[in-house]
């Protein structure tokens, strides 16, 4: 009545499983954070370029290589890539630099210094955002926003409304030193 | 006679919480938040006006700029220490810094602005590190680029026995509040008292001092 059913096992204490042995992991490759990939649909200028004159874009650039006069990206993003030297002015909706810009940057939108660029010259920007360790020397205007008439629909290409306790449009993200104990 | 400042800024280490001089924010980043009255007044007797503009000798950090720009003051940002760095290093900076040819190009490089464009500057303790004539030259500059009515915030170490002071990189952390982190140790090319502070800045309107707890002098210069 009471049988023992043949899959029940007598209770023991339990046992460890065996450690697997350790495997070493495979060596990482060297790490290049400062070089991102070049997304597709891209327009690039490779690093063994150089261009004198006049650069106007109507989609994304990546700049890698020396160039010398004016950038002008209205409606899009520029990267200067961590080989790019720019001798140039530069007037986008986004810049992000890697490389060196001696020039004044106009960034609608926002500019994003990363820590081993150098950016000397006069910047004016919605937001900027600036790694430790970049260099950078100039001046820095943040424009404000115009405010928006009340009741007026917000048009679609907009960008989303600020997250409740983000700073302001002319406002920049925080980098305080990681986990602050005072 | 002379000793290193190091002793006196190592007893603030990340466990001494009651310590009176600047407070370890990250242990990892080696920053240390210490409070400012300086700031403070420097902010306060600046105002709440936008479009003034503001230089800082710090280097461009985001805490900084961010503190700044979002009060609606527009920022000059320039690495001061680095420039002299650049300019003077790597041997004898004070020996450098008489050679009258390489002090001229420095003033041109870095001070290249037209009179009176400032409303504040920001010059945390770079002083300290010119040497004469080179520290009246560019005391002169500063007086010609910042407002007349405009304030400086400088910084001087107020024990004048130190050989070697810690050369820190000023951020602005909130209103009364400076994060420092340690650049290198170094040696002043002078130390001022405050009958030597009073007569450096004797051009200026007038001077207030706050002794903080960390043996430093700050002083807002009102031009």
């Amino acid at each position: 009545m009471w049988k023992r059913r043949e899959d029940e096992t007598p209770s023991r204490p339990p046992v460890p499983p065996a450690p697997e042995p350790v495997r070493e992991p495979a060596p990482a490759p060297p790490a290049r954070p400062s070089e991102p990939e070049i997304p597709r649909g891209v327009a690039a200028i490779g690093k063994s370029v150089k261009i004198k004159g006049q650069i106007f874009s109507r989609e994304d650039l990546y700049l890698d290589g020396e160039i010398e006069g004016t950038v002008e990206v209205p409606e899009n993003r520029v990267t200067i890539g961590p080989h790019g030297r720019l001798q140039a002015s530069v007037k986008a909706r986004e810049v992000v630099v890697l490389g060196t810009v001696n020039g004044n940057v106009e960034a609608s939108e926002k500019i994003d210094i990363r820590k081993e660029a150098r950016l000397v010259g006069d910047i004016k920007t919605g937001r900027i955002v600036i790694e430790d360790g970049a260099y950078f020397k100039g001046s820095i205007d943040i424009v404000r926003e115009a405010p928006k008439p009340q009741g007026a629909q917000p048009a679609r290409t907009a960008p989303p409304p600020a997250q409740p306790g983000a700073p302001g449009p002319q406002a920049t993200s925080p980098a305080p030193p990681a986990d602050p104990k005072r | 006679m002379f000793r290193d400042r190091a002793k006196s800024v190592s007893r603030h280490g990340p466990d001494s919480q009651s310590a009176p001089g600047p407070q370890p924010v990250s242990a990892s980043a080696e920053v240390y938040a210490r409070h400012s009255h300086g700031l403070e007044e420097f902010f306060r007797a600046l105002g709440p006006g936008a479009g003034l503009c503001v230089l800082d000798w710090a280097g461009a950090s985001q805490a900084s700029i961010s503190f700044i720009t979002e009060r609606g003051f527009r920022l000059y940002s320039e690495d001061f220490y680095q420039l002299l760095e650049t300019h003077f290093g790597p041997d004898d900076w004070y020996a450098a810094q008489q050679d009258q040819a390489r002090a001229a190009r420095f003033l041109e490089q870095t001070l290249p602005f037209p009179p009176a464009s400032f409303d504040g500057a920001l010059l945390w303790d770079m002083l300290e590190y010119l040497a004469s004539p080179l520290l009246e030259a560019v005391l002169a500059r500063l007086y010609q680029i910042v407002k007349r009515g405009g304030y400086m915030l400088a910084i001087f170490h107020a024990d004048e026995r130190v050989e070697r002071a810690p050369v820190y990189r000023y951020r602005i952390g909130g209103p009364d509040t400076l994060w420092l982190s340690l650049r290198e140790m170094r040696r002043p090319a002078q130390l001022f008292n405050n009958r030597a502070i009073e007569k450096l800045f004797r051009e200026a309107h007038s001077l207030k001092f706050f002794l903080t707890r960390d043996h430093l002098r700050e002083v807002i210069v009102r031009r």
